[in-house]
């Protein structure tokens, strides 16, 4: 343990603020994991519905964003190994190129949510109400899951932008990057939580 | 537990000392966790007097059949906010974020916590969420009335203001885990040289364990709060019988959280105890290791009874019997820590001092409190005294009993220490008895009243309820005569009192090795721990 004396609270402890991030990444997996209680349990009280309903998906865009989200992780862990090596235009580059399938991933989201919407399937419409309430839960937990997941995506990419600006004013360089690694933790749990979201949705049928 | 802390006389205490803000900035901006501690302190005892007041008015409502003071919509209103402020912004933060953030670096032999700035960012949030909280009394359709439980499908039917209650309620829960996770990386990384788990004081053993029920167990209400945020904009049908929705599983991942939450409230409380207790028993601890195990078995345990709050709402036979036997569980490593505390003062030559008083009345409310715990655990009288006076009567033992014991004991022993002055031991003790005579004259009457089948949350009853509700409403009187009496004397000792001493109590934990108040870095150098923290000999 470091521990800086003089009068100042500078103490600098890499270990604990990796720690503190795997806490923080167990908690948001306790937050989707009541998620997954509820969808199991409905899925069990409507089996025949959900499996319709998961019809309704495009696993095209659902792939392509599983492909996306895949590859931006693997830029970011790149990122940070560019880093350790002191390579800080590859680092931004490499962060530039996280961001940029992130917005990837949105932009698909929206449009895959719109052309739903424009159907007729969101939470609350009468379309749905008419299909029964396995359609209206599935549809209500599709929306609220992926909708949880895109806010964390949003969330990333703001941590993402601002570690960027960090490297690129090297407040994050090659022997400081506790704050680049516990980014790429985040965008990997995102990642994970949809690697659970894609297959519960688009592939069980 | 080590020697000698020679330290330079002109260093300023954390009272005192200047940083880059002055006034009030020095305080809500400092991450110092002394300050972050006391910013807590104020806030909480703002928010008890507030709810206090509510509980007296409502007390004031029964008081004799019919309406009195409020009618039936303002009393709903009165209980849910009660509720609100009481768990929410009290117990759920309490004795962790102030004695917690106050003491356990200084325990521990640390200059802070791990994370300083997301300590001062949790009370921050902790003011946002208390603030978007009742800013639903005073905005849209009138003041929530679910009662703090939220429970659907009523949460998102009922015309009044839910929105700010439940995101409040979310808020304050992110708060809590950002507290719980800064405690637990502070309690693995940075305890003294020579401080090995089983030498660490039990309340921040307590702590820990803690910390780890709010990481664990929060996020799931949070999700539940979001669920019923979205049933209100959305009208989704999570919890919707119209829609195909079950209101039941909304109570499930509703108690998932608040069972355990049960558990931060009563295990740092607790930890005080097991602190005062052998400092004025002048003894080592009675059973260390037993005490942890069982804060930690607590913890786990704890985790799997939620359904005791649901017997009546419908479940299967063996959900039924599972939860009760493991309810009944709880209650072994809850009965170990009495017997410890009780066989430490054994032959001991006790020093009658104000925190002790408060230590003592602690294990008296907490034994009627979990007692009638395993009289509502079990099935069958479950049934009869469900959502009766009863058990709000055994809730208020424990939560408030419980915790506001230890909570008022643990600021009687560190008092001298926070604010390096003594306060005024005949008006404590004259504050301790009027307390708990008020204490057990309320919620005893309460016990009566909810085996003779008086249902709760009812701004009204039949006339023979009566005479169990003047002799409670009389209590709360007194009760509240001693909680004025208690903040008064130690408000007035906090700007007036004598100096205190370093170590007034005779402590041996490593906060009485540090002057009173403490100073900004609370460690010149940072001791070598070479002994148990209740070492006597």
């Amino acid at each position: 343990m470091e521990q800086t004396s003089g009068n100042t609270h500078i103490h600098r402890d890499d270990e604990a603020s990796k720690i503190g991030m795997w806490l923080f990444i167990f908690t948001e997996m306790l937050l989707f994991g009541g998620l997954f209680i509820v969808y199991s349990i409905y899925r069990y009280l409507h089996p025949v519905a959900f499996e319709l309903a998961a019809g309704e998906l495009d696993v095209a865009v659902g792939t392509a964003n599983t492909v996306i989200l895949l590859i931006s992780s693997m830029t970011i862990a790149m990122s940070i190994t560019a880093m350790q090596k002191g390579n800080k235009k590859l680092t931004i580059a490499l962060l530039g190129a996280t961001l940029f399938l992130a917005l990837a991933f949105l932009v698909n989201k929206y449009f895959e949510w719109g052309s739903k919407i424009s159907h007729g399937l969101y939470p609350g419409s009468d379309r749905l109400h008419e299909f029964g309430h396995g359609d209206t839960l599935f549809f209500g937990l599709y929306y609220f899951m992926t909708g949880l997941h895109a806010l964390h995506i949003i969330i990333g990419l703001v941590v993402i932008a601002f570690v960027m600006y960090r490297v690129h004013r090297e407040m994050v360089h090659s022997t400081k990057f506790a704050l680049l690694e516990n980014t790429g933790l985040y965008w990997h749990l995102v990642d994970l939580i949809w690697i659970f979201l894609f297959p519960l949705f688009y592939l069980v049928t | 537990m080590s020697e000698n802390h020679t330290r330079s006389v002109d260093e300023p205490s954390y009272l005192k000392y200047k940083g880059r803000y002055r006034g009030i900035f020095a305080w809500i901006f400092s991450t110092d966790h002394k300050r972050i501690g006391l910013l807590y302190l104020w806030s909480i005892l703002t928010f008890f007097i507030v709810g206090a007041i509510l509980g007296l008015l409502m007390k004031m409502e029964l008081i004799s059949p019919g309406k009195n003071i409020m009618g039936p919509q303002t009393y709903n209103g009165f209980f849910t906010l009660h509720g609100i402020i009481m768990i929410f912004l009290i117990v759920i933060p309490g004795l962790p974020a102030v004695f917690g953030n106050f003491f356990l670096p200084i325990m521990i032999g640390a200059k802070d916590v791990a994370f300083p700035r997301l300590n001062l960012t949790s009370w921050w949030l902790y003011l946002l969420g208390a603030f978007v909280v009742l800013t639903s009394q005073f905005t849209g359709g009138g003041p929530p009335d679910t009662g703090w439980t939220f429970y659907a499908p009523y949460s998102f039917q009922t015309p009044t203001n839910m929105l700010p209650a439940v995101t409040g309620a979310f808020i304050l829960g992110f708060s809590s885990i950002l507290t719980g996770l800064n405690f637990i990386v502070t309690i693995h990384r940075m305890r003294a040289p020579g401080m090995g788990w089983f030498k660490m004081p039990l309340f921040p053993w307590s702590l820990y364990a803690t910390g780890w029920i709010q990481v664990i167990a929060t996020p799931i209400v949070g999700v539940t709060l979001l669920m019923i945020i979205a049933e209100r904009v959305l009208n989704i049908g999570f919890f919707n019988p119209a829609l195909g929705g079950d209101p039941i599983l909304y109570q499930h991942l509703f108690w998932i959280y608040s069972h355990p939450a049960v558990y931060i409230m009563i295990l740092p409380a607790m930890g005080a105890i097991s602190e005062i207790i052998p400092t004025f028993a002048r003894k080592t601890i009675f059973g260390y290791k037993a005490i942890i195990v069982s804060t930690i078995a607590i913890a786990f345990v704890g985790y799997f009874v939620w359904g005791h709050h649901m017997f009546t709402s419908g479940m299967s036979g063996v959900a039924l019997y599972t939860f009760s036997i493991l309810t009944f569980l709880v209650a072994i490593p809850s009965a170990i820590k009495v017997f410890n505390w009780v066989s430490t003062m054994h032959k001991a030559s006790i020093i009658l001092k104000t925190p002790f008083y408060w230590a003592v009345s602690f294990i008296f409310v907490f034994m009627i409190g979990g007692f009638s715990g395993l009289v509502l655990g079990a099935l069958a009288t479950n049934v009869h005294l469900h959502d009766t006076h009863f058990v709000v009567a055994h809730f208020h033992f424990i939560v408030f009993g419980g915790t506001g014991f230890a909570f008022l004991g643990a600021m009687h022993y560190w008092f001298p220490k926070i604010f390096g002055r003594k306060y005024d031991a005949g008006w404590a003790n004259i504050g301790w008895i009027t307390f708990f005579i008020g204490f057990i004259t309320l919620y005893v009457p309460m016990f009566y009243l909810g085996i003779a089948g008086m249902p709760r949350r009812y701004y009204d009853y039949v006339e023979v309820f009566h005479g169990g509700n003047i002799i409670s409403s009389f209590g709360s009187i007194i009760l509240i005569a001693g909680i004025a009496i208690v903040i008064a004397n130690l408000v007035k000792s906090a700007i007036s009192g004598e100096k205190a001493d370093q170590n007034p109590w005779g402590g041996r934990t490593l906060e009485w090795e540090v002057p009173s108040p403490p100073p900004l870095e609370n460690f010149d150098e940072i001791p070598h721990v070479t002994r148990g923290p209740y070492d006597y000999s």
